[in-house]
């Protein structure tokens, strides 16, 4: 069996007398979308912080793309091929669609410590950026203000800066909230064809989204994974019946 | 985010910038054939103060960083330059080069420093860096202390003399348009789109891959350095350096000029400093002619501007000019 792009192994998280993670493990394959559901407040988004690096674990080890990143910074992280897209669409609201995406392409192109040249004339950066933008559909509103953009095309927008660094693990935040069912229709129709570019940790509320997307599918409940296997083993499993989907389906 | 340093003509706000400039550059000409030489010290003092405000408007109006101690940098150009003429040092081409250096080292590390807190603690500790260098420059008692010092302007072998009031206008006409070249570079660099990515939005550009700090910190020392050329003019000026150049005071003047002007406006730090320079030549003798000594108080009809500004034309005056591109 090939080796895990990320594999957590027994991360505790403490907030005061709250166990936010409570020793939780969990892996992502090269090229599989490993679906993370779970209720509000179950600590789905205190776990992919601390996969990131926003937040450090009480305990555990975090291994991403063969190396112990326990303790490396987000940035550094970021570097290596982790992704992230935000819960809170976080876009660059006074920037361009393309200038964003082209901010995200600069990250991943050495360091920016030119001083002199006009970046709006980078074709390296333009080009680049163009092209994702083309990726998730926005090449019509390259010129717009992100802030004047649609609640789901900033969502596009997110989705083609993180592509932005040809990561090797993308860690989707919720993507589909507040999107209508047509938007997540199509987002959906997105992410899989963009799996044969990376792996992806998918959080998600939207049920249908993570059946139709996932290959694995793990259970947070009270800072605990209590289930983690395939959707039909999900599905059957009595346990999370209970403690989740039974919730929605009742 | 059209920034060019080259305004359109065609436009309110390039036609403003063209006309002003051009009167500004033919200002010792204008003067003389007026016959008031006193608007040319005005104008040698905005122009300095342009430069200041230009360098305060890299950190604070396109990074979103408040330093609430630029006034600093003046006092360590002011001072280098002062203390090496004091010592019989009087070239310019070693006491410039030293003061920009001494400036941005300094810079860069009160920015070690400071850079590592937000919001108005960031404030603080940038007035309280800056306060630190105000009571060193007045415990020098061997150069002046409280008093100050009068110092030589600085010699450049010949090639310009400073005590000439033209020359030395139009040497700080030509280095303030060096000042707003180079800003207009930046900002619309790689350097510049991350610093003001990271204004817009910090914790994004962090999950971009970006080791923000970094690039403030650099952004912080330009800064620096730019405000110490700004202070080396200030004591040529004047040929005279004391601790009052870099009062805490003085530090809000700057913020208040890049705030009137418009926060990362490229010309805003010019419009900014006339403004400010002409409310405080023109208010006083104004409220006197309404009331014989009510000239003295010309700050309590300042302040509410201020207030109307901040409240109503967030811009400052470069938004007057009409909307920015994109």
């Amino acid at each position: 069996m090939a080796e895990p792009l990320l594999s957590a192994q027994g991360l505790v998280k403490r907030f005061g007398g709250l166990l936010a993670t409570d020793n939780v493990s969990i892996e992502v394959m090269p090229g599989e979308i490993h679906a993370l559901i779970g209720p509000n407040g179950a600590g789905k988004t205190t776990l992919v912080s601390q996969l990131t690096g926003n937040l450090r674990p009480d305990s555990g080890s975090i291994r991403f793309a063969g190396r112990d990143v326990t303790r490396l910074p987000l940035h550094a992280r970021v570097r290596l091929g982790l992704a992230r897209s935000f819960q809170i669409t976080a876009v660059l609201r006074d920037f361009t669609a393309l200038d964003n995406v082209a901010l995200a392409v600069q990250a991943h192109d050495g360091h920016s410590f030119r001083f002199l040249a006009d970046v709006r004339a980078d074709r390296r950066l333009r080009d680049s950026a163009r092209r994702g933008l083309e990726a998730v559909g926005l090449q019509a509103r390259a010129e717009t203000l992100a802030s004047a953009l649609s609640h789901g095309e900033q969502r596009q927008l997110e989705i083609a800066m993180a592509l932005a660094g040809e990561p090797r693990l993308l860690l989707l935040d919720e993507p589909m909230a507040g999107m209508g069912p047509e938007e997540s229709q199509r987002l959906v129709g997105m992410l899989r064809n963009l799996k044969s570019r990376c792996g992806m940790l998918l959080i998600e509320h939207d049920m249908d989204a993570v059946f139709a997307l996932a290959d694995r599918i793990t259970v947070l409940v009270y800072g605990r994974a209590i289930a983690s296997g395939t959707p039909d083993q999900i599905r059957g499993n009595a346990q999370v019946r209970q403690a989740y989907l039974g919730e929605e389906v009742a | 985010m059209q920034t060019s340093l080259i305004a359109s003509l065609r436009t309110p706000r390039g036609l403003v910038t063209t006309a002003l400039l051009l009167v500004l550059a033919l200002l010792p000409l204008l003067t003389q054939a007026l016959d008031q030489r006193y608007l040319l010290l005005v104008g040698t003092r905005i122009v300095i103060w342009s430069i200041a405000a230009a360098s305060l408007n890299m950190i604070l109006g396109y990074g979103g960083l408040v330093s609430f101690g630029h006034a600093a940098f003046f006092g360590i150009g002011g001072y280098t330059v002062g203390i090496l003429s004091a010592n019989g040092i009087n070239s310019g081409w070693i006491q410039w080069p030293a003061a920009v250096a001494i400036a941005g080292v300094w810079a860069a590390l009160i920015g070690a420093l400071s850079l590592r807190t937000r919001g108005v603690y960031f404030i603080m500790i940038t007035l309280a860096f800056a306060q630190l260098v105000y009571y060193l420059g007045s415990g020098l008692e061997a150069y002046g202390g409280d008093d100050g010092l009068n110092i030589g302007r600085s010699r450049f072998s010949g090639l310009i003399d400073l005590r000439d009031k033209a020359s030395f206008y139009w040497l700080c006409f030509a280095l303030l348009l060096a000042t707003l070249w180079f800003s207009s570079r930046l900002v619309n660099s790689r350097f510049g789109y991350v610093l003001r990515g990271a204004k817009s939005n910090e914790l994004r550009m962090t999950a971009l891959g970006f080791p923000i700090f970094r690039y403030r910190l650099a952004a912080f020392a330009i800064a620096g350095a730019f405000g110490a050329l700004a202070g080396i003019l200030l004591a040529n000026e004047g040929a005279y350096i004391s601790p009052a150049m870099m009062s805490w005071v003085k530090s809000g003047d700057l913020i208040v000029i890049v705030v009137l002007g418009g926060m990362g406006a490229l010309f805003g730090p010019l419009y900014g400093a006339i403004g400010f320079f002409a409310v405080e030549e023109f208010l006083k003798p104004l409220l006197d002619l309404l009331h014989k000594g009510w000239g003295e108080y010309w700050q309590i009809v300042f302040g509410p501007l201020l207030v109307m500004v901040a409240l109503y034309a967030q811009g400052g005056i470069d938004s007057l000019l009409g909307r920015r591109h994109g």
